[in-house]
């Protein structure tokens, strides 16, 4: 399955894409990041409004979205997985201390 | 790259040119409205303050009704007092007359009486306006313009569609050596360490970091904390994983800039690129202090939609909910949804942004002009007395 519709990346630093429509794990997705088209296996299902990995975290690596870190992973996040609070944490003031 | 607008004598530019009538005090406010009514680009604002705040309080009435007297997309001002008001209505005048426009001033008491006042009032904003007429419109450099962003009735289409593209038009203000607004500090809670991090010296990152401070300790005063609970169980539900991130959806509609300064609510930026103002993040008031301080035009994102707008200063409406943008077609000047359903770009979305915002600083209407939407609310700090 593939899908080219309904994919967000921000900001071309991001880290993470956002799906507009749910997505099942094994779609096959195209995004096109600047002038380059990445194609990406979801090695999880992605719902609506989600975010999965554009590329192989880290972990403790910084989660990138608007080009700025939103957080940090928990754990080692592999390219397509989906990328929520299960495996990322804030480092904002008062979260996380 | 310019737009077209009107050169003042003091050697700013306005994208409108309005005459507009300053209640100095709430008791002449239906005064001001009586001399303005039925009169095209005759504006007054609904102003209640000028007696009974103090200190502080005072001195942010007196600084936004003089900033909206000062304002480039103003011709001409007539204030209009009471007579015995605390601020009196000659002072305005009188911080007003260094902009090198024509300022004239009358009051109730003076006058003997609303009716007198009101003709009399009439007649001097019907002299304005043929004044105002014999000036037209020149090229002025985008550089000059001082945009204001804003957001307001968000949803999820907000931070993935609206405000990343007002943040491409926003950077592209200021690559042509222009001005932008970013502004409501309780809604970049979460993310000011690293709006911080972008600030053009570690003092100017400080000064936003207490600003920051200063509003959360109100809240909790109040029985509030911002962050607790934020994003809520909906936010995360609906994909948002950490409050860094709800809180960069809302500040990314002022682009990727280096923070230039922090200013105080309604004051003027000293300095061209992204600036940070102050300000409460109540929709009527931020804007308020925006227009005060100078901006001659507003880009507000919405995703519910929200018919806002500024008695003296174009605010465009820019929705990437396509339900939003149909159903309040009276309301909505841009639609960005394209983004969302794939056949369109952050980027492509920028640039019409963009061109909408050169449009609208040269004469385009809005939405929010065109239903005479003037909104205005003076942020304070303490009740009136």
């Amino acid at each position: 399955m593939r899908s080219r519709k309904g994919i967000i990346v921000i900001n071309e630093k991001d880290n993470v894409a956002t799906a507009l429509d749910e997505l099942p794990a094994g779609t096959t997705v195209s995004i096109k990041i600047e002038n380059r088209t990445e194609k990406i296996e979801l090695i999880s299902h992605i719902p609506r409004g989600h975010k999965f990995a554009l590329r192989h975290i880290d972990r403790g690596g910084a989660v990138i979205k608007y080009g700025e870190m939103i957080g940090k992973s928990t754990e080692e996040i592999p390219r397509g997985q989906h990328v929520h609070v299960h495996n990322v944490v804030s480092q904002s003031k008062g979260e996380n201390t | 790259m310019n737009f077209h607008g009107y050169r003042r004598a003091d050697g700013r530019a306005g994208t409108r040119n309005l005459v507009l009538v300053i209640p100095s005090v709430g008791c002449s406010q239906s005064c001001a409205r009586d001399i303005a009514r039925g009169l095209k680009s005759v504006v007054h604002l609904p102003n209640i303050l000028g007696c009974g705040q103090m200190g502080e309080d005072k001195a942010l009435v007196r600084r936004t009704l003089v900033g909206f007297g000062a304002s480039p997309n103003v011709f001409a001002v007539l204030v209009v007092g009471n007579g015995c008001e605390e601020l009196q209505p000659k002072e305005i005048a009188k911080a007003i007359a260094p902009s090198g426009k024509r300022v004239e001033v009358i009051t109730i008491q003076e006058m003997r009486g609303t009716k007198k006042t009101t003709a009399v009032g009439r007649k001097i904003v019907k002299e304005m306006l043929n004044e105002a007429a014999k000036l037209g419109r020149e090229p002025i450099p985008l550089a000059e313009l001082i945009l204001g962003t804003e957001c307001g009735g968000s949803d999820y289409t907000s931070g993935l569609s609206s405000n990343p593209a007002v943040g491409i038009a926003s950077d592209m203000v200021v690559a042509e050596g222009g001005t932008v607004i970013l502004s409501e500090t309780p809604e970049i809670i979460g993310a000011e360490h690293l709006l911080a991090k972008r600030a053009r010296t570690p003092e100017i990152g400080k000064q936003l970091l207490e600003a920051v401070e200063w509003w959360e300790q109100r809240a909790i005063a109040s029985g509030q904390n911002i962050r607790e609970g934020n994003p809520s169980p909906g936010n995360i539900a609906g994909g948002i994983t950490t409050l860094e991130e709800k809180s960069l959806g809302c500040i990314y509609k002022a682009g990727s800039s280096q923070i230039q300064e922090v200013i105080a609510y309604a004051c003027k930026p000293t300095r061209k690129g992204l600036v940070y103002m102050d300000t409460p993040a109540h929709d009527i008031e931020q804007l308020t202090g925006m227009v005060a301080g100078g901006a001659q035009i507003v880009a507000f994102t919405t995703g519910r939609g929200t018919p806002c707008g500024s008695p003296i200063a174009p605010v465009i409406k820019i929705t990437g909910n396509r339900s939003t943008f149909v159903n309040m077609r009276d309301n909505m000047d841009l639609d960005v949804s394209r983004i969302l359903r794939g056949s369109g770009t952050i980027p492509q979305a920028g640039k019409r942004v963009f061109e909408e915002i050169i449009a609208c600083a040269s004469g385009k209407e809005t939405k929010a002009e065109r239903l005479n939407q003037r909104d205005f609310s003076i942020f304070k700090i303490n009740p009136n007395i």
